[in-house]
């Protein structure tokens, strides 16, 4: 029976560092790729095509992004709008999924209806008229004008979202506090935000990568140089350079440290989360 | 006095109901004006293109032209059955190694938190650039994945799928499955860790197996998440053209065409703002549609618990 147990223990120990490292291999491969190109010398890219690793490396790609380009414009841009509409997105959806989740009312279905209709507009049917209101409103071609569609395409996502985040939190523990005599607003503030705080971490980082992302709307709204986001900037660089590719893998590189630095920091809350302590997983 | 008093107590007893009735929409408020302004409104004025014609100067009304010319469209329905194979191929393995994903990770094992970190990295690779890296990678010059392949003996000769009519779908599908993954991951993993755990240790006194735990207890708990993840995932990969555009641009021979890259062409290629609204309007149709089979489905779900 013991050794048993123990032979099975080993087996499904190997079943689980093998399935994990497939995926880490998987997951990682074409990133290690990105950063390759990024480093081959343009004369070996394409002779040195599939070797693991370049037999000379440079960092010319790197500098050129960085002092001979717009790139560090356009990425503070696409930091701006996205941690802005993320925080909005989060807090605004953080209301709406309490009161979906919580409450009975008259029309709540309806609710929950045209939230899930925002998810089902094809993006291209949108853009010439949301073009035309921004143009007449003197939104197009800034920063303000990318936020607020942003915030308003991420929202339904992260109602539903933190929906079900308050779902799993047990109402009998702002009951217990509505009866103790806090009111609803102070219980949702002291007792329920706290558990739901790894559903907001997630929310966070979905709209944060939503926005950073996002291409076609930039592409329509913005023409100046200096409003430019990341992934716009991108595409000038085809333009621009003649596709270069090692310096557009490197940009790209320069991309994915921003998101990778906000989701290490957001871990925490991702998975392990404040309810770890209340609710061991 | 005693009647001003009663009176006192009345408006109190309603305006304490008013505000009862009010208060979840006072929550629901700011998330509603932003769709409502920012996005129904434009959908509004997108399903009236769809009764104009455009040409280069001006527009005129069609009335339901674009719609007939829709109902003898070839490429509509090919593209159609394209989306459907996309969509679902996308979506069967994104989430299922997306489930299986989570139920690892939830598990205590060494070097968690960095394969964590890891495993979502994906996600956050914007997706234009995951098209083109992997169409880099299947490309037969510089990409590795020809050359895996041959050696494996799949393909006869080292060459790109990307280029083959039979096989084309599955360069975006697995990119697609790529970017995919770390988002089934990371909301079954939040869903998971809101399990209370008193549950499993109630499970397993009652001698039940590992088996017996994911079915009654995991999967029930599971099962409101999985039905709206699965189901936004679902209308998000049918609308979704980026990564088809990028590595294939609908080719070859239309072999990847599907509605949403096919309304992308109508509107920025051949400029047909009207026929492109009619597709569109079309597609929204057919997916409302598929939203509210899983909304129904959900909510008896829902019921049954």
């Amino acid at each position: 029976m013991v050794g048993k147990s123990a032979a099975r223990r080993i087996i499904e120990g190997v079943g689980l560092y093998g399935a994990v490292a497939l995926y880490v291999a998987f997951a990682l491969f074409p990133i290690y790729w990105t950063v390759k190109i990024s480093v081959t010398p343009q004369k070996l890219l394409y002779s040195e095509g599939i070797k693991l690793w370049p037999s000379r490396m440079t960092l010319e790609n790197y500098s050129s992004v960085l002092a001979a380009s717009d790139f560090p414009r356009y990425f503070l841009n696409s930091v701006v709008v996205s941690i802005s509409t993320s925080l909005i997105v989060t807090v605004i959806a953080s209301l709406a999924g309490y009161a979906l989740s919580r409450f009975q009312f008259r029309g709540k279905v309806g609710v929950s209806l045209l939230l899930l209709l925002t998810q089902t507009f094809p993006l291209v049917m949108v853009i010439p008229p949301i073009f035309r209101i921004m143009g007449q409103l003197g939104l197009t071609d800034n920063l303000y004008g990318l936020i607020i569609i942003y915030t308003a395409f991420n929202i339904a996502f992260a109602t539903f979202l933190m929906q079900s985040f308050f779902d799993g939190v047990p109402k009998d523990l702002e009951e217990a506090a509505m009866i103790d005599g806090c009111s609803r607003f102070v219980a949702l503030r002291r007792i329920i935000l706290p558990l739901t705080l790894p559903g907001m971490g997630a929310t966070v980082a979905f709209v944060f990568t939503a926005a950073w992302s996002e291409l076609l709307f930039a592409l329509m709204l913005i023409n100046s140089e200096s409003q430019k986001t990341f992934s716009v900037g991108l595409l000038t660089f085809i333009g621009k350079f003649a596709v270069d590719w090692g310096q557009m893998m490197a940009a790209s590189v320069l991309a994915l440290i921003p998101v990778c630095l906000f989701f290490g920091f957001l871990q925490r809350y991702l998975v392990t989360g404040l309810t770890a302590g209340a609710v061991k997983g | 006095m005693t009647l001003s008093r009663a009176d006192e107590i009345n408006r109190q007893a309603r305006m304490r109901r008013w505000a009862a009735m009010a208060e979840p929409w006072l929550y629901l408020s700011p998330a509603l004006i932003f769709i409502v302004v920012v996005l129904l409104v434009p959908l509004v004025i997108g399903i009236c293109y769809s009764f104009y014609k455009f040409s280069a100067f001006r527009s005129e009304w069609a009335g339901l032209d674009q719609y007939r010319t829709l109902a003898t469209d070839p490429v509509l329905y090919h593209s159609l059955y394209n989306t459907l194979w996309w969509t679902a191929g996308s979506l069967i393995l994104q989430f299922f190694l997306g489930l299986g994903l989570a139920l690892i990770l939830n598990r205590a094992f060494f070097g968690r938190k960095l394969v964590q970190a890891v495993v979502f990295l994906p996600w956050a690779v914007p997706t234009f650039l995951t098209g083109l890296t992997w169409a880099w990678l299947f490309n037969p010059l510089i990409g590795p994945i020809p050359h895996v392949m041959y050696y494996l003996g799949i393909q006869k000769e080292a060459v790109t799928i990307l280029a083959s009519p039979d096989h084309a779908m599955w360069g975006p599908i697995l990119a697609n499955v790529w970017y995919g993954i770390p988002f089934f991951a990371i909301t079954l993993l939040a869903a998971r860790k809101s399990i209370p755990t008193e549950l499993y240790e109630a499970a397993s006194i009652d001698g039940a197996t590992a088996w017996q735990q994911f079915t009654k207890v995991t999967l029930p708990f599971l099962a409101p998440t999985i039905a709206i993840t699965v189901m936004l995932r679902t209308v998000w990969i049918a609308t979704f053209a980026d990564l088809i555009y990028v590595m294939t641009a609908g080719g070859p021979a239309g072999s990847t065409e599907t509605i949403a890259t096919y309304i992308y062409v109508s509107t920025f290629k051949t400029l047909d703002k009207g026929y492109a609204s009619a597709i569109a309007v079309l597609l929204l149709f057919l997916l409302i549609l598929y939203a509210l089979v899983v909304i129904q489905m959900r909510r008896r779900l829902m019921r049954d618990m």
